[in-house]
């Protein structure tokens, strides 16, 4: 059958000229659309356009209400309609002027409640921000409609709940949504959502046919859950007065439709990352085509990417202050995920690709979209250069490998959240979170006690009892503590989304998804470096623990110096590779829900401070509550043969053990990368491919000088748009609590 | 990298300078060197190596790795690296270990337009190892530079500046008794290297440290850019702004810090200072 019955031959009235057909008009195949119908652009950014007048209105409104936001920590709340696709009647910036529409609510930042997730969490954002907690909603929550996060602990293990509460998993996401799932949104622009509705028809007749079982009959409520969402897009975006049962037909409409796709789903979602896919050369192969016809300008182009980016960036969801010490700076990650090389040889790179990098310049630096370059050095040496000239003027973006990414996973991949790659509509991911590997370690010298509590929390073992740590000890007590922790982490993940499946289904985003998809179990470690530091000193150096009066060791002293992560020096780096990949191992072991595929990633958000907070003295000589190191990153200060030899250390850790991702954070001053701009971007250039072609994963880039970052603490209202880039993700910085400022603050500032 | 810390009883070997240049014995720190390893270095297959670094932007175009000799018989008063000064102090360092980490970072330096930087320290203290780590560098094809203050340069063989593509060539004063105040010893033997450099069209990066009080005076600055420009090879020249970054090192090592309470110079200051350079036609950075 073909779905796309709607494309006509020859040209339009307008005179546009049909795109080029193939396989994708068969069948869903994004990739083949944008593979037959995308213009590469290999020149520089000399043609973009500045903001309109427009333009420049609707940001300035919006503005003008963020700093009673950033006062308030939110600017409204509607506390009283549970939010669903077509829940809130439309909302309007500035009507007359929006060239493209929609709001998670009727107003702009106003946000919506999501209980399905968890009623606590949305009882406690509504205390916290001084709303009335509706009776009757809490009677629904609470007696009549489960939730995932009451499910989630009717199923979690005692072993679950002592690692939950002792900090050393946590994150999980058991009380808030999953997230980190890309619905296809391109699907809804180029085939409509009648043809998608008909797709999932054909699915289910599949479906039927197979015996019920219970994945089957899961299967059957599922597809007929995502017929319903897609029934529901359709209203939704009726009440804006679009037909997007039809497929796109004017670049407007197909920028248009793909935002009403992502709407619904931030309507309905409040999933820790909303990540909005790859999206440029899609779109690029429509503004193309209206300009090919004479019925757009460059202008006009750029209006269309302007307004829809204005858009994302206000994606707001409600979330309690516990929620915003792991995920600070209230972050949506609206990931999207530029550019990259085609399987062909040819580059992803469009003059889209370009406009969507130009907002940070026409409406100013800002955190969202999480703009992500997918970086290889065959990439064009114009576009290379103009992402260096945007990293050093707006630290608002992040480069990531596209060669490692495209060997996995081919050139239709996006980063879902900071660095997890997938396959656009055919893969998602169960979100793990991640566990504090430095606690366990400590875990395993006193025996499974809790360093800071005394409690027992991990299965009782001999303590050590050395009077000199011997690496010969430590390092196979501490495996057989992992052994444990790796078990006990896999069992909770599997109950979270187990529940997650069941009582807050995300039909709308995989319904935006194959019939078939791959599903990873994404597992995390925190504290990697802590960790090979602590060993390191174990090894290299004399580490004497200091027990209290009960037995317990609460400190060590350090004799004698000892390699430390991140300055490429092998002694040390291997230990923190062989970590990574027995963690990974025993992972492996044990059986996931839904047959997901073992990940893990090593990435902290910027939870690297609070588990910090609950974490005691280390053997590296770390104290008690000082923070970890964020992602992969060595610790602070630790680095010390420069900003390059740090990342080299980290590109040791390889990504097959950590198909999640492998974060890294650095900051340079801006004189360090040379005298002049034009200097300091070839130097750029050259470090991200230095360090892409080392086999690193992912690098942000802050271009910084301390003394901005301490003056924007002291000065908060001179820099509202102060971007800069934490773990994956780029904050407001003023928007940061104290404790987290003084953490990036205190981070190694390369100089040169 | 594999090293072996120097603290080992001084054998008491006399030293001579290649340069012929008068040293005092207590500058002669090289005596404090077991012979053997003295003959080592003497032979250029070991370096008494202060530390190590990847460099972007400074050092040299693109990223370099840096290297740091131990050893230097200059005082400059703003040292910012006093723990350079005493070759003793140095890691020994095997030639056949820094030419493995010059391979590791081949990709690194294509990438960047980089490669390797010797710098101190003062390497032409150990020429005969320079020689051979830049003969190594340039049969793998890597850009080598050299960052000197030139008074050793006497000590830098033809061989050396055959493998050497950047000279980082710090003139610390223009006038010889600013140069002596600065750095306790002679401002000719610099010239002399510089001249020679010029001969052989060797490109320079020309340095000059821009110190309130000790060597701002116009007449001083006047003369480093009279210096500089007779030189045709200079590519370009940067005046380094004074900074109290070093401080906290001369306190560690227990030494007087004769710049201390002294202030970085003004932007007004740093100007002028660029200004009298750019007026001979130089590029000042």
């Amino acid at each position: 059958m073909t779905i796309t019955d709607d494309v006509r031959s020859g040209t339009d009235d307008a005179g546009r000229t049909e795109f080029v057909s193939g396989p994708w008009q068969d069948s869903i195949d994004l990739r083949d659309f944008i593979q037959r119908n995308y213009t590469p652009y290999l020149g520089d950014a000399s043609f973009l356009a500045g903001a309109t007048a427009r333009t420049t209105g609707i940001w300035d409104k919006l503005s003008a209400m963020f700093p009673e936001e950033r006062r308030k920590g939110v600017y409204d709340v509607d506390a009283t309609t549970p939010s669903s696709i077509t829940a809130h009647a439309p909302g309007y910036i500035d009507q007359a002027n929006e060239v493209i529409v929609g709001l998670q609510t009727d107003a702009p930042l106003k946000r919506a409640i999501m209980p399905f997730g968890g009623w606590r969490m949305v009882a406690t954002s509504l205390e916290t921000y001084g709303y009335p907690v509706s009776p009757e909603l809490e009677k629904i929550f609470t007696d009549y409609r489960k939730t995932h996060n009451t499910a989630v602990f009717d199923a979690y293990t005692p072993a679950v709940r002592r690692a939950r509460s002792s900090h050393l998993i946590t994150g999980l996401p058991d009380a808030y949504g999953r997230g980190r799932i890309i619905g296809d949104y391109r699907r809804v622009a180029l085939y409509g959502v009648d043809a998608l509705i008909a797709g999932k028809k054909n699915d289910r007749a599949e479906i039927d046919m197979e015996p019920s079982t219970e994945d089957v009959i899961r299967a059957r409520e599922e597809n007929s859950e995502q017929i319903r969402a897609l029934k529901e897009l359709i209203q939704m975006a009726a009440s804006y007065g679009s037909d997007i049962s039809k497929p796109a037909t004017t670049a407007r409409e197909a920028v248009q439709w793909l935002y009403f796709a992502y709407l619904g789903a931030v309507k309905e979602q409040n999933g820790a990352a909303m990540s909005f896919g790859r999206n440029a050369a899609f779109l690029d192969a429509y503004i193309e085509r209206d300009m090919a016809a004479g019925i757009l300008n460059e202008e006009g182009a750029q209006e269309l990417i302007d307004d829809l980016v204005i858009k994302l960036r206000i994606v707001r969801f409600l979330r309690t202050p516990e929620y915003d010490e792991i995920f600070a700076g209230d972050p949506t990650w609206v990931t999207e995920s530029l550019a990259g090389i085609g399987e062909d040889g040819r580059p992803l790179v469009t003059k889209t690709t370009f406009r969507f990098l130009q907002t940070l310049y026409n409406i100013g630096a800002a955190p969202e979209p999480n703009l992500t370059v997918l970086w290889s050095d065959a990439l064009p040496e114009g576009f290379k250069r103009f992402c260096a000239q945007v990293s050093i003027d707006t630290s608002a973006i992040q480069f990531e490998s596209d060669e490692i990414i495209r060997a996995e996973m081919g050139d239709d991949a996006a980063i879902a959240c900071c660095v997890s790659p997938m396959r656009v509509g055919k893969q998602m991911q169960f979100f793990g979170a991640r566990v504090n590997a430095v606690k366990a370690l400590l875990y395993s010298i006193n025996g499974g006690k809790d360093e800071v509590s005394g409690k027992q929390i991990a299965p009782a073992t001999v303590p050590n009892a050395e009077e000199v740590l011997t690496y010969d000890t430590v390092f196979p007590a501490y495996l057989e503590t992992l052994e444990w922790l790796a078990e006990t982490y896999v069992t909770a993940l599997n109950c979270i989304h187990y529940m997650h499946d069941k009582y807050a289904y995300e039909r709308l985003e995989m319904a935006l998804h194959d019939k078939e998809i791959i599903r990873t179990l994404a597992c995390g470690i925190a504290g990697l470096s802590v960790v090979a530091d602590s060993l390191s000193a174990i090894k290299y150096a004399t580490v004497r623990p200091v027990r209290d009066e009960t037995g317990l060791v609460v400190d060590y002293t350090i004799e004698g110096e000892f390699p430390q992560f991140g300055n490429d020096d092998d002694r040390v780096d291997t230990i923190a590779v062989d970590v990574m990949e027995r963690f990974m191992k025993m992972i492996r072991k044990h059986p996931t829900y839904r047959g997901a595929i073992h990940t893990q990633s090593i990435l902290t958000i910027t939870s690297n401070v609070v588990y910090g907070k609950a974490t005691g003295n280390t053997p590296d000589g770390r104290r008690a509550g000082e923070s970890f190191a964020p992602g992969a990153n060595p610790m602070n200060g630790r680095d010390t043969h420069g900003m390059l030899a740090s990342a080299l250390s980290v590109a040791k850790l390889p990504y097959s053990e950590a198909q999640d991702g492998i974060s890294l954070t650095n900051t340079v001053v801006p004189s360090g990368l040379g005298h002049t701009k034009e200097e300091q971007i070839t130097s750029l250039v050259g470090l991200i491919d230095a360090f892409t072609s080392a086999t690193g994963y992912h690098i942000n880039v802050n271009v910084l000088n301390r003394d901005t970052l301490e003056d924007a603490m002291a000065h908060p209202e001179n820099y509202p748009q102060l971007t800069i880039r934490v773990s994956g993700y780029a904050v407001n910085f003023v928007r940061l609590t104290r404790e987290q400022q003084m953490d990036v603050i205190s981070r190694t500032f390369h100089s040169h | 990298m594999p090293a072996v810390n120097l603290g080992l009883p001084s054998a008491g070997v006399a030293v001579s300078l290649m340069d012929g240049s008068s040293v005092s014995s207590e500058q002669a720190d090289l005596a404090e060197l077991h012979h053997l390893e003295m003959e080592a270095i003497h032979n250029g297959t070991v370096a008494s190596v202060h530390s190590w670094e990847l460099v972007t932007a400074v050092d040299g175009p693109g990223t370099r790795l840096t290297l740091f000799l131990s050893g230097c018989l200059l005082r400059c008063q703003y040292c910012h690296n006093p723990d350079t000064w005493k070759m003793k102090d140095g890691l020994l360092t095997t030639l056949d270990d820094l030419v493995a980490r010059v391979k590791r970072y081949k990709g690194v330096f294509d990438s960047t337009g980089g490669g390797l930087t010797i710098s101190g320290g003062e390497p032409l203290m150990q020429p005969a190892f320079v020689t051979r780590l830049f003969e190594e560098c340039h049969k793998l094809g890597v850009h080598t530079t050299l960052d000197t203050s030139g008074f050793l340069g006497k000590s830098a063989s033809d061989k050396l500046l055959d493998n050497l593509d950047l000279v980082l060539l710090d003139v610390k004063s223009g006038l010889p008794e600013t140069y002596k105040e600065v750095t306790g010893r002679d401002l000719a033997p610099t010239i002399a290297f510089g001249d020679r450099l010029s001969e052989r069209n060797i490109p320079v990066w020309a340095r000059f440290v821009l110190v309130p009080g000790l060597t701002d005076a116009v007449d001083n600055v006047d003369a480093v850019a009279e210096i500089v420009s007779r030189w045709p090879n200079v590519e370009r020249v940067e005046v380094l702004p004074f900074h109290q970054m070093g401080e906290d090192k001369w306190d560690r090592l227990n030494i007087p810090y004769p710049l201390h309470g002294s202030n970085p110079p003004d932007e007004a200051l740093l100007e002028r200072v660029r200004g009298q350079f750019e007026a001979r036609g130089l590029t000042v950075f």
